[in-house]
């Protein structure tokens, strides 16, 4: 499946990568081609069977409502790049 | 040209559970910034989500309350998208097997009608963090406390078609989680928020007109407000030439207008796909069965016994029913009187409802106990107190001065039934009113009522008025 400039900018953005212009062409050519791996699965007749949501044939086990955790916020913040009064903070974001 | 306001509603509702949908994180509010958030709130590397068995029961709870299809096998999925107080760069929730399908509820509109609003599905997801933006000048400060929070989204059909229906069905969903007690429906704590789809179209078509998506609408005021205010927006806007684009829009209550949340668009590519770390949920007939055998009464059906059983209004058992805890009131007052559930109502919408808004007391914090209010009930019934002087008594109580009995004894406020002291009431009443007894006498009934009052007036409202009413008509017939 060929992929456009368009459809690797669009990727690009929502990934949050900046791609350059020159490389584009590139991405194009590499992203068609695993597309076109995946594309292989299309060959199997799937239409009797159900979507699989997850490989495991299994379910998931619920645990009790309970607080097991406590407070290591200092642990944490140790590694976070900038922190004041308990709060993580960014760069500044505006609605 | 007429116009048709449509209107769906995305409520987000805030479960009470007592740790996180996915960790064994707190979800207490108020906590310092951050001291609630583990490794897997804070999306962490390495880390697995366990899903909370209680969220799961409270799901299936909201789903059979509402008569919904549940599914059989539900699955988590992962919405993607970046915000700093998302810290996974995805949110975990539910796209194509939502815990709750189809369902339906019942409002009642202003107007006296009753309408079935289609609820499309309910989904289970991880609430957000919180980004303050205000706090410093050149930073967004982040607290991840409320990440991963647990939320059933409630997603209606677009069947609404005014503010009002808006807000009432708003209304009902709000009353409907408290009555099942799924969560504490605490709107200034965010508890319970909802967005709003509002397009307009003209009247009689069956096209939908193009939507924008209300936000920030935390009250029941603001919902009406604001959706009121987008619909002469768009209205405005189209008979001017103009065209209504989809957008968020968000509602600023200062200033009572929507605006533009700009650039938001392009990003509404949130590329859901199964979350490869859960496993479907398998939602079995004995779960669901062991849920429903735990349902409350539910407000409609409460509000149909209080109708059948305490011989009440179609209306005043819906004003009763409002709230869970109201309803819960209301029933042990008249438990303690020991019936006479009509004078309970009477007083608990009338009184203590209007002494909770004079005041802006919630009805769990009321001075005056269902209890009291029983007690005070039967102290009229019993004939101790008159009705008006039971308004003193309340006040009295309203006070924190004691209990009933006490306060009656304290101010010497019981009703005076000896015919003696009344008969002598009467005889001075007569003695000092002699042209009105003379009006009566010639047929002016109406005079009567005169001097029954000045009697009251003279026992300070003590005496019984039938009495007072019978004795008067003996001695001047």
């Amino acid at each position: 499946m060929a992929l456009d400039k368009n459809t690797v900018d669009q990727i690009a953005t929502l990934a949050r990568l900046s791609v350059d212009a020159d490389d584009n062409a590139a991405y194009q050519d590499e992203l068609g081609q695993i597309l076109a791996l995946v594309d292989q699965l299309d060959a199997a007749a799937t239409g009797d069977v159900a979507p699989l949501a997850h490989p495991l044939e299994l379910t998931a086990r619920l645990r009790a409502d309970e607080v097991s955790e406590t407070d290591q916020r200092d642990a944490f913040q140790a590694t976070a790049p900038a922190v004041a009064s308990g709060y993580y903070l960014v760069p500044k974001v505006i609605d | 040209m007429e116009w048709e306001t449509v209107i769906g509603l995305e409520i987000h509702v805030q479960l009470n559970t007592k740790s996180k949908i996915f960790s064994g994180s707190s979800t207490a509010y108020g906590a310092e910034p951050n001291s609630q958030a583990s490794a897997v709130d804070l999306g962490l590397p390495g880390v697995l989500p366990v899903l909370n068995r209680e969220v799961v029961r409270k799901a299936v709870k909201f789903g059979l309350a509402i008569n919904a299809e549940l599914a059989g096998q539900s699955v988590f999925a992962r919405k993607n998208y970046f915000y700093p107080d998302l810290p996974k760069g995805y949110q975990i929730s539910q796209y194509e097997l939502p815990i709750v399908g189809r369902g339906a509820i019942d409002i009642d509109l202003p107007d006296g009608t009753r309408k079935t609003i289609n609820i499309t599905r309910a989904h289970l997801e991880e609430d957000a963090g919180k980004s303050i933006h205000d706090l410093y000048s050149d930073s967004t400060a982040v607290d991840l406390n409320r990440a991963g929070t647990p939320l059933v989204e409630i997603v209606s059909e677009p069947e609404m078609r005014s503010a009002a229906e808006a807000a009432a069905y708003m209304k009902t969903l709000h009353a409907l989680v408290r009555y099942l007690d799924i969560s504490d429906g605490n709107m200034q704590e965010g508890s319970f928020r909802c967005d709003a789809n509002v397009s307009v179209r003209p009247a009689g078509s069956e096209q939908f007109g193009t939507r924008a998506e209300l936000k920030n609408l935390n009250s029941f005021r603001f919902v009406e407000q604001a959706i009121n205010y987008e619909v002469e927006r768009q209205i405005a806007l189209i008979e001017s030439g103009g065209e209504v684009i989809q957008e968020t829009r968000l509602y600023d209550p200062n200033k009572g207008e929507t605006r533009s949340m700009r650039g938001k668009e392009q990003a509404h590519d949130y590329r859901y796909f199964p979350d490869p770390d859960l496993l479907p949920v398998d939602i079995d007939d004995s779960f669901i069965e062991e849920i429903r055998a735990e349902l409350p009464e539910l407000p409609a059906a409460r509000r149909q016994r209080f109708i059948e059983q305490y011989e009440l209004s179609d209306y005043d058992s819906g004003v009763l029913t409002a709230s869970r805890e109201l309803a819960d009131y209301f029933e042990t007052s008249v438990t303690t009187a020991g019936g006479h559930a009509k004078v309970c109502a009477n007083w608990t919408m009338g009184e203590l409802s209007a002494a909770l808004n004079r005041d802006g007391v919630e009805l769990s914090r009321s001075t005056v106990s269902a209890r009291q209010l029983g007690e005070l009930v039967a102290r009229i019934q019993d004939q101790t107190i008159s009705g008006k002087i039971a308004k003193t008594v309340f006040d009295a109580l309203w006070n924190g001065e004691g209990e009933v009995d006490q306060v009656i004894e304290d101010r010497g406020l019981k009703q005076v039934t000896d015919t003696g002291a009344i008969e002598q009431l009467v005889d001075d009443v007569i003695a000092a009113n002699p042209d009105q007894c003379e009006q009566y006498r010639n047929g002016n009934d109406k005079v009567l009522g005169y001097l029954v009052g000045q009697a009251m007036k003279q026992s300070q409202g003590k005496a019984n008025p039938q009495q007072v009413n019978e004795l008067l008509r003996q001695k001047l017939d």
